[in-house]
């Protein structure tokens, strides 16, 4: 593996830490290997991009992440929970406190103005009713969508979705946001309009960001380190040399 | 309410004040009814005659009545159905129009006389001859029953002038009057002519030669719902009972039938709707599989997606109950609407025949949401277990 993870391992100051991490699907006959044996660290507050082509891997591997899904074999320690480890209940708990979650499809809930729809995590946290409808608005707000509070989501433009939906992966302060292609469905402008958000709440708040992502354009633009994978497999992972702010500790390149 | 004897006992004077002194019973007196002919002004007038208690004064069925009721007892006096007295006037009913009013009849028939021609029963002291004759040569003992198992008695006939005191529009055929009688003796007095009664013929029990036995006693109780603990009580003494809630039973089994063909399509469709609720609810997780998998990605637990679906079930059951009931109460309204318009051109006072108690709002909307829950079960767990990636994948 890279050098950059060997010494997070040895700082023990990883937030994710995933090992010898296996999800396999048989189809039939077949097994599809999704994720293969990857091994990875993740230091708090690090802006990381997944990038890999269609098929290798990386939706797998963050909703591994997030709790979503169980590994076939090897484990994944997120905050020095083995997420194999905990219950259901234990599960929800932890993509509910720990994880946000956005999506290249943005996923907020039709039925429901925005709102509602930010407010949701706070329900499943059960947070007082007259509580939730202020730390929803500041939410919004932080995105800049105050004027569109009850809104349905098919009333806004898709870059004004992924920032409701922003706001609500942020609504419970979480130490870590996964982000599946979060850009995919935007014009480039909005996607950075969205990006630019994200990395103002890493450095801000020191909110730990995995972005998959496909547009190595963006990647190099925003994460500070870009994980490559191929058919399941961790194939690179190296230190963003474009960018400047962060200090270069060592190649990145294994 | 009328009690005939039964094969055992005997009813007479002695049963009478037994079934007088059970609890809740107002007055027992015996039935007596009798056809016979009467003569007014020379004509004959065949009738069928009925004894009245003085008690029967206080009944609201005497109060439209000509004239005054009986002035004792026992005196030989007689009130007339409105029917009879017409029939002493020769006047004769057109059909079509069948109101004389009672007022017309009374000045020309108050205070005069009928006169009564009946046959007394009157009770042979000692064997009968016809008995000792047959059984002549048995023994004594065996002799004495048969005798007294005979027709000890003998039938003379008789006269008795009768004043005509009342005469009562009270409808002949309804069941709260004495039953198709015309014209009404004080009871003491009625009694107290022994007239031979068609069931004294049959009448074979012991009793039957020196005291006399009743074919019916009309009880009168307390309330209506004493009637059937009443009658119980008379039918333990070994006596057959009827009563106006003997008359009502058909239609209660009617109703039992209704209220039971109702329970089948009540439960048929309780059935039906718990079906479409479990179906409803499983579509909705179909459909709403990606909402599903969103919540669990946002964190949602099991319990938090089982919540969501049972609240849904929940407020299917509380609106579908309160429409079931907006619904059962209109048809009520209407049914009333109808029945009163009918009564209304009876012209009989207007009854509710429909309410709906507000406990039976209260027990159909929770007994809705109760049903709606427990068919939620399944759909809601369902949903809980659903697993989220898949869900999430699902467009
Ligand atoms: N539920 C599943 N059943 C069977 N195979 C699956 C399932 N989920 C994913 N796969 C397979 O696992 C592999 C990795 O899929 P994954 O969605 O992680 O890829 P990806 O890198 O996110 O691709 P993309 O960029 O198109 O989103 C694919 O070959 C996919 O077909
Ligand atoms: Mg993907």
């Amino acid at each position: 593996m890279t050098s950059v993870s060997d010494k997070s391992k040895q700082n023990g100051s990883s937030v994710v830490s995933t090992a010898d991490l296996c999800r396999h699907y048989r189809m039939g006959e077949t097994l599809i290997r999704a994720v293969d044996g990857v091994s990875l660290q993740v230091q708090s507050g690090e802006f990381i991009a997944l990038l890999g082509a269609s098929g290798s891997g990386k939706s797998s591997l963050l909703n591994l992440i997030a709790g979503l899904d169980r590994p076939t074999s090897g484990s994944v320690v997120v905050y020095g929970n083995n997420l194999a480890e905990l219950s259901r209940l234990e599960l929800s708990k932890y993509r509910l406190r720990t994880v946000g979650m956005v999506f290249q499809s943005f996923n907020l809930i039709p039925s429901m103005n925005l709102m509602e729809n930010v407010e949701l995590p706070l329900r499943f946290a059960e947070v007082d009713r007259n509580k939730r409808a202020s730390l929803a608005q500041t939410a919004l707000h932080r995105v800049g969508l105050s004027a569109r509070l009850r809104h349905r989501p098919s009333e806004l433009s898709g870059g004004e979705q992924q920032r409701a939906s922003l706001a609500r992966a942020l609504i419970n302060q979480p130490r870590l946001l996964l982000a599946d292609e979060p850009t995919g469905n935007l014009d480039s402008h909005t996607g950075m309009e969205i990006l630019d958000l994200v990395r103002e709440f890493n450095e801000t708040l020191g909110m730990t960001v995995l972005m998959v992502t496909h547009e190595r354009t963006l990647a190099e633009r925003y994460a500070k380190r870009l994980i490559f994978l191929a058919d399941g497999k961790l194939v690179d992972d190296q230190r963003n040399h474009e960018h400047e702010t962060v200090p270069t500790l060592q190649g990145g390149r294994p | 309410m009328i009690c005939a004897p039964a094969d055992s006992p005997a009813l007479d004077e002695s049963a009478r004040e037994k079934i007088t002194q059970l609890r809740d019973v107002l007055e027992a007196s015996p039935d007596i009814r009798f056809i016979t002919e009467l003569r007014y002004q020379d004509k004959p007038h065949l009738t069928l005659i009925a004894a009245l208690p003085s008690s029967a004064k206080e009944r609201d069925a005497f109060e439209n009545m000509q004239g005054q009721f009986f002035s004792s007892d026992s005196a030989p006096e007689a009130i007339l159905q409105k029917s009879f007295a017409e029939e002493l006037l020769g006047k004769r009913r057109k059909p079509g129009e069948d109101d004389t009013n009672v007022a017309e009849l009374g000045p020309p028939l108050l205070g005069k006389d009928l006169v009564m021609r009946y046959a007394e029963r009157m009770a042979t002291p000692g064997p009968a001859i016809t008995a000792s004759e047959t059984n002549g040569t048995q023994n004594a003992v065996s002799d004495h029953a048969d005798d007294v198992a005979g027709a000890a008695y003998s039938v003379i006939s008789r006269e008795q002038t009768l004043k005509i005191v009342g005469i009562s529009d009270l409808d002949p055929d309804s069941l709260r009057g004495p039953g198709r009688a015309r014209v009404f003796l004080p009871l003491k007095f009625a009694e107290n002519l022994h007239v031979m009664q068609a069931t004294s013929l049959r009448d074979n029990s012991s009793a039957a030669a020196n005291t006399p036995t009743y074919a019916t006693v009309s009880v009168r109780v307390r309330s209506a719902k004493n009637v059937a603990t009443v009658e119980n009580a008379i039918r333990k003494m070994g006596f057959n009972t009827f009563s106006i809630v003997d008359a009502t039973r058909s239609m209660r089994q009617f109703f039992a039938v209704l209220d039971l063909f109702l329970g089948i399509f009540g439960s048929l469709a309780l059935a039906v709707a718990s079906i479409g609720i479990v179906n409803t609810l499983v579509m909705a997780i179909l459909e709403r599989r990606r909402e599903i998998g969103i919540m669990k990605a946002i964190g949602a637990s099991d319990v938090d997606v089982k919540k969501l679906f049972f609240a849904e079930a929940g407020a299917m059951g509380v609106l579908g109950g309160a429409v079931g009931v907006a619904l059962g109460w209109t048809i009520g309204r209407v049914i009333n609407i109808g029945t009163n318009i009918y009564l209304k051109r009876q012209e009989l006072p207007p009854e509710q025949i429909w309410f709906v108690p507000w406990w039976l709002v209260l027990g159909a909307i929770v007994f809705a949401l109760l049903v709606s829950l427990i068919s939620g079960l399944y759909p809601a767990s369902r949903a809980a277990r659903l697993d989220p990636v898949q869900a999430l994948r699902y467009e």
